[in-house]
């Protein structure tokens, strides 16, 4: 394991709530990205949505709340908030195919200098392939985020120059927000927003991707 | 009031006519819109070398599991067939006893759409540079890089909608909605069972889902929605 260490898994939630605009509809993908909803602002606006059919989408739901028919994409039971809408499954897929999503934030294996994203398959012959909504996310939302560790548990990058995992989409993300370091994918290369407990100089022996120190900067 | 409808008096009943060799859509996601009772019957009915659509390959030991489990499974079309509990496809795919297909789940879904919109083919930028896109054709349009996908149409469809009139006008409830409007439309025969029918008139014409006219046979299912957390 390295030894750096960097922002826990909440606190990372807290940074990518923090740049969601009030108002948003988003998307949040299975695992790690879940937790983004804990500290969104109850004033914030914000509406989740969930590619099984349903815009307006509340906390998980416990005990008497249970209702089979209320579940989200990760098939757990959850609850509806006022002013929410359901809708079959080709419509939902048509909201985010379309552009009319402003961020979906997944998980990743990996994420390319170019934006490209794996996270759907290992690629290795004995794992059943199994893509969900991973793929329609990927390259349908306005802006894709990715929520991931830098690095894996074995200490190999995971912000890498090519995927080596099979793709989800090309050049689909935008910002990835790791333990470590917030990256902007941009024209002119992978811009480092913030540093979680390490330097810029040490970030960049981590990776084999070229960086551009952008800490000094106020970028949105 | 009468129209084309069979209202059945049993969910085997209602699965009469599935032969071998059919393309079965089963509706639901997770525990929401599972037409659980229509899955057992066609379990009990015998029909094997299906095709099913369907965005899982079943979990647990019952429903869709139970039929692969059961060798009446030739091929499912898919988006999502690996769970924690999908250890009966799992075992299939491993012996190579099961074919897959698998799509991005709102290809599989467009897919369903068109068929049952009579579209033969859509352009789609989901899967584009993937390995799902791979040989199929492609298209540049305005700059954007498309992949060509087929509709998908199915002999039968099951379905699990929450309220159906005595014409096969469906009504659902929340997420239990997922697949079930768009396979209604895809298949030649539309099987749906519901918590409850009502006369015809009850259902506010503003509040109907699927229109009866995609609807074939209806039958009703005894459901406690009291009874929380019923995972399938």
């Amino acid at each position: 394991m390295s030894t750096l260490t960097g922002i826990d898994r909440d606190a990372l939630a807290r940074v990518v709530a923090a740049d969601i605009p009030p108002g948003s509809f988003v998307n949040l993908g299975i695992g790690l990205p879940t937790r983004i909803s804990n500290h969104l602002p109850p004033d914030s606006g914000v509406m989740l949505h969930t590619e099984n059919g349903m815009l307006g989408m509340g906390p998980e739901a416990q005990g008497g709340a249970i209702d089979p028919d209320l579940v989200n994409a990760g098939k757990l039971p959850v609850t509806e908030l006022p002013g929410a809408s359901y809708f079959h499954h080709a419509d939902s897929f048509a909201m985010m195919r379309g552009g009319h999503l402003d961020i979906c934030v997944l998980g990743a294996y990996q994420v390319s200098a170019a934006g490209d994203l794996a996270n759907w398959h290992t690629g290795q012959a004995r794992d059943i392939p199994a893509v969900g909504g991973a793929m329609d996310l990927a390259i349908g939302a306005r802006q894709t985020f990715v929520m991931m560790t830098l690095l894996t548990r074995d200490d190999r990058p995971k912000l890498v120059p090519q995927c080596t995992y099979p793709l989800t989409g090309p050049a689909c993300v935008s910002r990835v927000y790791t333990d470590l370091a917030v990256f902007l994918i941009q024209p002119e290369g992978v811009v480092v927003r913030d540093l979680f407990g390490t330097g810029f100089a040490e970030l960049t022996t981590l990776l084999d991707v070229p960086l551009v120190d952008g800490t000094q900067e106020t970028v949105s | 009031m009468t129209g084309r409808l069979t209202i059945c008096d049993s969910a085997l009943e209602a699965v009469a006519g599935i032969a071998d060799g059919a393309t079965v859509m089963v509706g639901g996601f997770g525990s929401a819109g599972q037409p659980v009772a229509l899955v057992e019957a066609l379990l009990e009915s015998g029909a094997s070398e299906l095709t099913v659509v369907s965005n899982n390959a079943g979990g647990g030991d019952e429903g869709l599991a139970a039929l692969i489990r059961d060798s009446r499974v030739r091929k499912v079309i898919c988006s999502f067939p690996r769970q924690s509990d999908s250890w009966h496809f799992d075992a299939a795919w491993r012996a190579g006893a099961i074919e897959l297909e698998l799509e991005p789940q709102g290809t599989l879904a467009e897919r369903i759409r068109a068929a049952g919109a009579g579209i033969g083919a859509f352009f789609t930028p989901t899967g584009f540079g993937t390995p799902l896109a791979k040989g199929k054709e492609t298209r540049v349009i305005d700059g954007r890089s498309y992949v060509l996908e087929y509709s998908l149409p199915g002999d039968f469809a099951l379905v699990a909608a929450h309220q159906a009139d005595e014409l096969g006008n469906l009504v659902y409830r929340k997420t239990a909605r997922n697949f079930g409007p768009i396979m209604a439309t895809a298949a030649r025969t539309t099987i749906a069972q519901v918590d409850e029918i009502v006369p015809v008139g009850e259902l506010d014409p503003e509040h109907v889902v699927t229109p009866c006219l995609h609807v074939d046979r209806v039958v009703r299912v005894e459901r406690n929605l009291a009874m929380s957390g019923g995972r399938s």
